[in-house]
């Protein structure tokens, strides 16, 4: 399943590609993108566990960039 | 400017007034550095929070370390020797004033090029049994009927009920002209409702609807990377190590053999600052991104920056004719009466057709325009394969073929008919010949200029057709293409391409009408479809949309890409070179901080500007577009 969120202050083009490649490591991703002009993420990941894998997204992007938020739609 | 920006804006007013302060006050003593600290904290504690914090966190290199660490080592060096308190807060200034006027520039190009988004409606109006509702596009339901106001926005797809009006379609298609619909017809979601109120019913739910479809498109398109992108992030993953660990070895090798540990510890904290990649991170995406958004503005889908690089590489387009580079509609092209009038032979042709629905036969009672009174005609008979044979006022009437003529026995009283590119129609009255209709696909408007652009671009044109020999190469000769192949089945044409692929090295790009197409659009390097607006089947298959049914569309998608691939290649060669002068310059003692400063953020604002640029690429190449766009469509 593939879903997009809205990304909020993510203010260095670096950092963007540092989130991506952090992502792309999590167990479950099957593919991301994090691209800086569109402030978006793409994330693609197991159906089943996408939420919990989330939550591990959440956490990598806060380590690369903490003022970077994710908004996450229900 | 957002809040964030005018907030730090203040800060670096005052962070400045400080830094003048402090410069003007007369003590030299060793306190001095206290006088320059409040300036330095206003202008720049939150780099140093971050760095402190971003640390913690295992993220060393970053833009925010160097940074600190540059001027902290700057106000440190004061305790060796000759303090360098005023340009510390000098360099934190002008990093933030970079980092400003960066989020602002990078926010204004964003804004400009999502000015595409702006595609999407905000409501629709919905007839509902409590009334006419506002309400969210999404909560529309298929079958549902909706009231587009003059000046609103298409909300959804469907199908006109009631009311005519005109449609301005230039956000979706590039096309200046507004569109007219009347009730019957399809109306597409993006477009903007200008004069009548329409009732439309709706087809489709919003997430499949047209405008959705657009959007998606354009802005998954920064994730399908081109090369450049690719080698920009690796690069960068090297870069920033690689110059930190040459800054260490800067400040700690040399002095060990020379001496002047300050001096070089100095000179490896400029090294520092001139390490972030940013630029060439930031410039690079956006570049594709601004030349992904100015082409979608011309009504050039992009699927990619991948496409858009192959598109700019390549050396060969590989038309496909019927619905690509003609209409794929079949009017009258010529008529040649023998004895009669040319209004006579187009009546006779016309009324003889009367009851047959073939293509051939509606071209002509388009051409004729005339109603046929039911009383003229009688015994009106199908002879297969040939033609009709009717009565029209009494008088038996052939239409049909030459074989048709032959079995009539006139065969001999044809003329010179040549060879003709299209179908041809003979019309005989009581076994006298009265002359022919051609009948022809025609050539779309601005074909030739599509082709004659490529051609001057010294792109190699070829043609591909299912139709036969003579009216396929006709076509080719009045467009200007070299190669033609002809008679080709959907199979045969993948592997003409493949044939034309093998070998070369530039890339091969195939434009087709994307509905039977879709086999050789997705073998090419790059496919483009025509006509996207209403084909799901063309935004699937193809890497390029094009939005309206222009093929000249197509020498705008390769300016556009050859200019941007152009700008992304300056940026990466100015960038680099700028940076990699100052390295060796700082590292020689040449270059100060605030060189270094401007190689960063200078460099950077300088990038993030010329990639804006690939936004504004004008449509038109020229006059050429005037001098043959007046030229009337000429028979294939």
């Amino acid at each position: 399943m593939t879903k997009r969120f809205k990304l909020v202050d993510l203010d260095c083009a670096n950092c963007a590609a540092k989130m991506e490649e952090a992502i792309k490591k999590i167990d479950g991703v099957e593919d991301a993108a994090v691209s800086f002009i569109a402030q978006k993420m793409t994330v693609q990941a197991d159906e089943a566990r996408f939420d919990h894998i989330m939550d591990q997204v959440e956490k990598a992007c806060r380590r690369v960039e903490p003022d970077c938020k994710i908004i996450r739609y229900s | 400017m957002t809040q964030k920006q005018k907030t730090m804006l203040l800060r670096i007013i005052a962070g400045a007034a400080l830094l003048l302060a402090a410069v003007l006050v007369p003590y030299a003593g060793p306190w001095r550095f206290l006088l320059f600290l409040p300036a330095y904290f206003t202008a720049g504690w939150d780099v140093l929070w971050r760095a402190a914090r971003n640390i913690a966190h295992g993220q060393v290199f970053d833009e925010n370390f160097l940074m600190a660490l540059a001027t902290v080592g700057a106000f440190c060096t004061g305790f060796f020797g000759q303090g360098e308190y005023p340009e510390a807060v000098f360099v934190m200034l002008f990093y933030q004033v970079g980092e400003l006027f960066q989020g602002v520039a990078v926010g204004r190009s964003r804004q400009s090029i999502s000015s595409l988004m702006e595609l999407c409606p905000d409501y629709a109006n919905a007839e509902r049994p409590e009334g006419l509702v506002r309400t969210d596009p999404e909560d529309v339901a298929v079958g549902e009927v909706i009231v587009i106001k003059p000046g609103e926005k298409v909300p959804l797809d469907g199908l006109v009920i009631e009311g005519n009006s005109t449609l301005d379609v230039a956000a979706l298609t590039g096309e200046p002209m507004p569109l007219s619909v009347a009730e019957g017809e399809r109306v597409h979601s993006g477009c903007v409702n200008l004069t009548g109120l329409l009732r439309v019913r709706v087809e489709t739910a919003f997430a499949q609807s047209t405008v959705s479809k657009i959007l998606d498109l354009v802005e998954n398109a920064s994730s399908k990377k081109a090369r450049a992108e690719n080698f920009i992030t690796r690069f960068a993953k090297y870069y920033t190590p690689g110059v930190v660990l040459s800054a260490l070895a800067l400040a700690v090798l040399p002095p060990l053999f020379v001496g002047g540990w300050a001096v070089w510890l100095s000179r490896a904290l400029t090294f520092l600052v001139v390490s972030c990649p940013c630029a060439l991170v930031i410039s690079v995406p956006l570049s594709f991104f601004g030349g992904i958004g100015g082409a979608s503005r011309q009504g050039v889908l992009i699927k990619g920056g991948n496409y858009m690089e192959a598109l700019a590489q390549a050396d060969t387009v590989v038309f496909d004719k019927t619905g690509t580079l003609t209409q794929g509609v079949f009017r009258v092209a010529k008529t040649c009466p023998v004895g009669i009038s040319k209004e006579q032979l187009l009546e006779l042709a016309a009324m003889a057709e009367h009851y047959s629905d073939h293509p051939i036969s509606r071209s002509l009672k388009e051409a004729w325009g005339g109603q046929v009174a039911p009383d003229r005609l009688s015994g009106a008979q199908e002879l297969p394969g040939c033609g009709v044979r009717v009565k029209i006022d009494g008088k038996a009437v052939w239409a049909g073929n030459h074989k048709l003529m032959a079995q009539l026995g006139v065969a001999d009283q044809i003329g010179q008919t040549g060879d003709q590119p299209g179908t041809v129609v003979h019309v005989a009255v009581e076994k006298t010949y009265v002359g022919y209709i051609l009948i022809a696909d025609q050539l779309k408007p601005d074909a030739l200029e599509a082709v004659s652009h490529l051609n001057s671009q010294g792109i190699r044109t070829v043609m591909l057709t299912g139709d036969a020999k003579a009216p396929g190469e006709a076509a080719a000769r009045a467009l200007g293409i070299g190669e033609v192949y002809t008679q080709l089945l959907p199979a045969d044409k993948v592997e003409k391409v493949e044939e034309l692929m093998r070998g070369a090295k530039a890339k091969l790009v195939f434009v087709g009408d994307g509905i039977n197409d879709a086999p050789v659009l997705s073998r090419a390097d790059v496919g483009i479809a025509m006509g996207g607006l209403g084909s799901d089947a063309a935004i699937e298959a193809a890497d390029i949309v094009l939005m309206d049914d222009k093929p000249s569309k197509i020498a705008t998608a390769i300016r556009i890409s050859r200019k941007t691939l152009g700008i992304v290649r300056q940026n990466i060669v100015f960038a680099l070179g700028v940076k990699a002068l100052v390295l060796v310059l700082s590292a020689l003692g040449l270059a100060g901080m605030w060189l270094a400063v401007f190689a960063d953020v200078g460099v950077m604002i300088l990038a993030v500007l010329n990639a804006t640029r690939t936004y504004f690429t004008s449509a038109s190449a020229g006059p050429l577009i005037a001098e043959s766009g007046k030229a009337p469509p000429s028979p294939v």
